[in-house]
């Protein structure tokens, strides 16, 4: 039986009925249209899906949409603001932070909930909090300069609410 | 890969769930944080009709001191055990053995409960709960029943938890700063191939394994060899040498029975100077 969800998706109430087996990622790609977060492994090991729900990082090909109702998630999409990069965005350009960009969404998303916690993290700290999103190209070296970039050019910032959910009832 | 149709139900209180086990009976599985659960359904492993999600029963998720314990929601995230200065002061190993457990994501998303109830023969917690010597409470259609540590693994993803029961609770002891986890994990998954977890009170010492065996067990050989010893090096190494004695090692692609056995040993020996050094 479909399970009405409301979900607050970058800053914009989604409402629909959704099959409960549907995935995070696929709500967000195929039903909201926001194809930024990618599928890889679909096995919780790759971390491309990352997004954050209610503030935190969390990997959508492990999370049904229902699991998500009430909640607010932000996406790689919700990142940049009136045409301006985020930091951890501009950081990933000034220090060539990927090639292929496969996996590039969701170590953005890590970097953001890791700064959040974090706002000058060590190379060992970032390593740490990256661990869970791989990356087949860039050796992650470029990787960790970007977000010691963004570190050092307020990557602290998390878009304005995001870590709240909609009102529950 | 999606997993099959299935129902889903979101109850607001324990007891409310236990009513929708108890209706639906082997139909129905709880979904905690489904870092284990999710996985299984897709493969198809788990194939529930009716899902009852319990995220959102409120009070499930707590860290507090009761007594002389540290008591835990089961719905705590690992993050949270990770990140708790209650359990980093009061009694440190579960806030250590949390941050082996994974990675972020994982630790945001799956909980103490649901990870002792999936009983992985190679999850972390297992270990350290055996080593503290914890109490697990757990509700169910007959009431509340509280579950000894050496009681609640009782095989291969099998615990003493019934199918129609639900944990609520985890009290750890208060404990002083000699406690150590050491875990050699699959690159891959973060998961162990073989974790020793250890507790070193004033009544002696306490080892829990796990990784090694269909499940979690208390480090007998080790502990007796050690009771009312001062734990000198020499010690150490010999007694550790038990940690496999009379236990099954589990085999795989990632490593063979032997080599299991041998990890028990050396975490176990390395767990125990890391506990040594904390005093
Ligand atoms: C990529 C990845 C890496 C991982 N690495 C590790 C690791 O290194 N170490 C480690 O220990 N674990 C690891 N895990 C497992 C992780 O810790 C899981 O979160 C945990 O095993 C299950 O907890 P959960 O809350 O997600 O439970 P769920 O998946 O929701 O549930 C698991 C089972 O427990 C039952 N259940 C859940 N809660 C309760 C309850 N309160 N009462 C009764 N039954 C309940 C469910 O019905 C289900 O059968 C990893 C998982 C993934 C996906
Ligand atoms: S697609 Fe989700 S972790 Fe790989
Ligand atoms: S840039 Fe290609 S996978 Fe990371």
């Amino acid at each position: 039986m479909p399970v009405h969800v409301h979900v607050n998706v970058n800053q914009s109430d989604q409402h629909h009925d959704v099959e409960p087996r549907l995935l995070l990622v696929h709500y967000l790609r195929d039903v909201c249209g926001l194809t930024g977060t990618h599928v890889g492994c679909e096995t919780s090991l790759c971390g491309s899906c990352t997004v954050l729900v209610d503030g935190k990082a969390v990997k959508s090909c492990t999370m049904f949409a229902v699991q998500a109702d009430g909640s607010a998630v932000t996406t790689v999409e919700g990142l940049a603001k009136d045409g301006q990069l985020h930091p951890v965005q501009q950081g990933f350009w000034e220090c060539h932070g990927l090639q292929c960009g496969f996996c590039t969404p969701g170590m953005m998303m890590a970097s953001v909930a890791l700064l959040a916690q974090t706002a000058k993290p060590s190379r060992e700290q970032i390593t740490e909090g990256l661990r869970g999103n791989l990356c087949r190209c860039t050796g992650y070296s470029h990787i960790i300069d970007a977000v010691n970039h963004a570190a050092a050019h307020g990557g602290v910032r998390l878009q304005p609410d995001s870590a709240q959910g909609v009102a529950r009832g | 890969m999606y997993p099959a149709n299935f129902d889903y139900v979101r109850p607001s209180t324990v007891e409310e769930a236990v009513r929708l086990l108890a209706k639906h009976g082997d139909d129905a599985k709880l979904l905690a944080g489904g870092h284990s659960l999710i996985p299984a359904m897709k493969l198809r492993l788990a194939r529930p009709k009716v899902v009852v999600d319990i995220g959102r029963i409120a009070h499930l998720s707590y860290i507090r001191e009761a007594g002389g314990a540290i008591a835990i929601g089961a719905m705590t995230t690992h993050a949270d055990v990770q990140a708790s200065k209650t359990l980093r002061d009061k009694s440190p190993l579960l806030a250590e053995t949390a941050s082996h457990i994974g990675d972020v994501q994982v630790r945001n998303k799956g909980t103490i409960g649901g990870s002792l109830v999936h009983a992985d023969p190679a999850a972390d917690y297992p270990a350290s709960i055996l080593a503290l010597d914890a109490e697990i409470d757990v509700v169910g259609p007959r009431g509340t029943r509280t579950i000894k540590a050496v009681d609640f693994f009782v095989d291969l993803l099998q615990t003493a938890v019934a199918a129609d029961e639900i944990v609520t609770e985890i009290r750890v002891p208060a404990t002083a700063k000699t406690v150590a986890y050491v875990k050699t994990e699959q690159k891959a998954s973060g998961f162990a191939l073989a974790g020793a977890a250890v507790v070193i009170g004033p009544n002696g010492v306490r080892v829990g394994i796990t990784g090694v065996a269909a499940k979690a067990y208390r480090a007998a050989g080790v502990e007796k060899a050690l009771a009312g010893q001062k734990l000198t090096p020499d010690l150490i190494a010999r007694a550790s040498a038990q940690a496999s004695a009379g236990v099954d090692p589990l085999g795989d692609i990632h490593a063979s029975p032997s080599f299991r056995a041998h990890l028990a040993q050396v975490n176990t020996r390395r767990a125990l100077e890391q506990a040594v050094r904390r005093s």
